[in-house]
């Protein structure tokens, strides 16, 4: 891919140790964004943020709303292992920040592939305690739930799958209406 | 005439991420060339100095290697890329590192602030400040890609400038070294002209 690709790219999923980091960077991926193996080893964030710098270093954060409180979810890319981490949204981003990541995606789950919009509520609650890049995931269904995100979360990026993958929205579409929004984005 | 592919020799500075900038350049029909030894740098018809990784741990291997004083010495076209860039300055207020002098100036860490996040990682318009060769066939205001937490204000070698709430140093040149803040490599059709007008200079 990297090869094919003149913009940047992060490798997310299945990256467990510095040598795994090591090989997806040196084949030009320029982040590599870590969620479970954090969860079960928080020290991994400050070794690959002392080793690659923290602009190297994303986490992959996915949050439930359960009993009014945000909570972390781990194992997450199996439906059936999915489980409460024991950390608290607001704690897990506060600690991954001060373990050296360089950028938080926050998806959440309670919007996830349903394409109602993102968690405004939630992503502006954890804008207010990110100092790093802040990217909403989940719940983009329309050209204006990503004006939404940018305009009420203040995130920094809106990350989407399905609607691209799809076709339902395009790309070049999308960042036409996001200009006429006065949001900046690159043509 | 020899068939070889053009070789642009990059510096090892020990940093990571080499791999974009490599298939930056064969996308242009060169080969990027990893290298620290002394003679072949220096025979080199273009040093790119890439920078990915902290700058005393660069800056400590350069002179280890015997390379700092080699850099400052070249007379080809040279161009440092992030920290390669700032790296060329006097100094950085990472890990309080002094740096190559080849120009004058610092690198100090931005400050974040509410409206924005540190690092800086996105793309950004960058404006020229003065006619360069380096943005020739380039609209002022094209969009670059940024990854940094430390930036160099405005110096005399400044050539364009970036808005990231206050303006930084996004190209500097004197004589035959060029710096960008930015990743040419990394910075789409834009870029991709940068190192064409890199490549383009004798």
């Amino acid at each position: 891919m990297a090869g094919l690709l003149d913009i940047p790219f992060c490798v997310a999923g299945g990256l467990r140790t510095i040598k795994d980091a090591e090989v997806v960077l040196n084949y030009g991926a320029d982040k590599i964004s870590i969620n479970t193996p954090a969860l079960s080893k928080p020290s991994l964030i400050d070794e690959l943020a002392r080793r690659f710098g923290s602009q190297c270093v994303v986490a992959g954060i996915d949050s439930l709303v359960q009993d009014g409180q945000y909570r972390v979810h781990q194992f997450t890319g199996d439906s059936g292992k999915t489980r409460h981490s024991g950390r608290l949204t607001q704690d897990w981003v506060t600690e991954v920040q001060n373990r050296g990541a360089g950028e938080i995606v926050l998806n959440c789950m309670n919007q996830d592939g349903v394409r109602n919009g993102y968690d405004i509520e939630q992503l502006a609650a954890v804008r207010d305690i990110s100092r790093v890049p802040l990217i909403a995931s989940g719940g983009a269904g329309t050209k204006q739930h990503f004006s939404d995100v940018f305009q009420q979360a203040m995130v920094d990026g809106a990350l989407a799958a399905s609607v691209f993958h799809t076709g339902a929205i395009n790309i070049g579409d999308l960042k036409q209406f996001l200009a006429t929004q006065s949001i900046e984005v690159r043509p | 005439m020899s068939s070889a592919v053009r070789k642009v020799v990059l510096i090892d500075s020990g940093g990571a991420n080499i791999a974009s900038l490599q298939f930056a350049l064969s996308r242009l029909g060169c080969q990027g060339v990893l290298s620290a030894d002394a003679g072949f740098i220096r025979a080199a018809g273009h040093v790119i100095l890439p920078g990915v990784g902290a700058a005393a741990a660069a800056m400590s291997r350069l002179r280890e290697a015997g390379l700092d004083t080699l850099i400052t010495s070249l007379s080809q076209p040279v161009l440092g890329i992030c920290l390669g860039m700032q790296l060329m300055f006097d100094r950085s207020e990472e890990s309080d590192t002094d740096c190559l002098g080849i120009m004058k100036g610092e690198a100090h860490l931005i400050p974040a602030t509410p409206g924005r996040p540190v690092p800086h990682m996105g793309w950004n318009q960058v404006h020229a400040a003065n006619d360069s060769p380096m943005l020739s066939g380039i609209t002022s205001g094209a969009y670059f890609y940024f990854v940094h937490s430390y930036a160099i204000g405005k110096v005399p070698s400044m050539t364009a400038t970036v808005n990231y709430e206050q303006p930084f140093t996004a190209i500097a040149e004197q004589d035959n070294f060029v710096a960008t803040q930015f990743h040419p490599e990394k910075s789409g059709p834009a870029g991709a002209q940068l190192l064409k007008n890199f490549l383009a200079r004798t």
